[in-house]
């Protein structure tokens, strides 16, 4: 039997690196990335919910069903984000992408 | 609650080493091509997560939805970028982000050690049946809202990435 905390801590784990990979990242499509690497974890952390301390065990599924409906919308938006920014400005840099920047 | 015996715990290491290592191969390589295939191993790990807390359809569904259209998508918009856009360096904030992280997983680590968790004892599993059932009814309104937000995300989507051709037809007329 795999303790909750197992599940939980490797979420965290998971959470942790897509956390670095948003922060110190060039890459506009890497950040993406890290960013989907952090809804999975999350999505993890819901289901070993779900299945640990919720006795209907339905919450944490439909949890997970409008993480992973909203992380593809997402997805759509920003990489249309990222195709018109490397057509606008000729980089996927998010450093070089600071107009609206102060 | 989750199975028992030694396999499903032989069967989480596993998991749980494919997962962290392809997770840090998304950091660490150089080529943003392998960064997405990479990313690839890490979904099928967490839906392999999935199967083994009992939620098939969500496995599907990663698998379907993350493999399927959301690695093919960042692979296409990889493509659709040239040569000199694949590089996958750090910033100047690289030694500052990696103390963070670091720093945030020891303090959920510490914190996950440090609940007293209630778990229950329901042995059945929910089906899809039941799935079904509780977004239509407990959940319709989310579940309307969640098809909005997919339809307005496709247009904006495609109203984004129009050449400046189709622009400047679409104003003419």
């Amino acid at each position: 039997m795999v303790p909750l905390e197992n599940y939980l801590v490797l979420s965290a784990i998971l959470f942790s690196l897509g956390v670095y990979g948003v922060l110190a990242r060039r890459n506009a499509v890497l950040v993406l990335m890290s960013v989907e690497l952090m809804l999975n974890a999350v999505s993890m952390n819901f289901i070993a919910f779900s299945a640990y301390l919720d006795p209907s065990r339905i919450t944490g599924v439909i949890f997970a069903v409008f993480i992973i409906t909203v992380a593809a919308a997402e997805v759509g938006l920003a990489l249309a984000i990222v195709i018109r920014l490397f057509r606008n400005r000729a980089t996927v840099n998010v450093d070089e992408a600071a107009i609206l920047k102060w | 609650m989750a199975l028992e015996g030694f396999g499903p715990a032989f069967a989480f290491w596993l998991l749980s080493a494919i997962t962290l290592i392809s997770a840090g191969g998304v950091m660490m390589a150089r080529n943003l091509l392998h960064a997405v295939l990479f990313l690839i191993v890490t979904f099928i790990g967490v839906a392999g997560f999935f199967i083994l807390l009992s939620a098939e359809f969500i496995a599907m569904a990663q698998v379907v939805i993350y493999v399927g259209a959301v690695a093919v998508l960042i692979l296409f918009a990889i493509l659709l970028t040239p040569r000199s856009a694949r590089d996958n360096s750090e910033t100047v904030w690289g030694a500052p982000a990696a103390l963070l992280s670091i720093a945030l997983a020891a303090v959920l680590i510490f914190v996950i050690h440090d609940t007293a968790w209630s778990e229950t004892n329901s042995f059945q599993a929910p089906s899809v049946e039941d799935l079904g059932r509780a977004l239509l009814s407990t959940w319709v309104l989310p579940f309307q809202l969640a098809s909005v937000l997919l339809t307005a995300a496709l247009i904006g989507a495609i109203m984004l990435v129009r050449s400046p051709e189709e622009e400047a037809e679409d104003a003419l007329s």
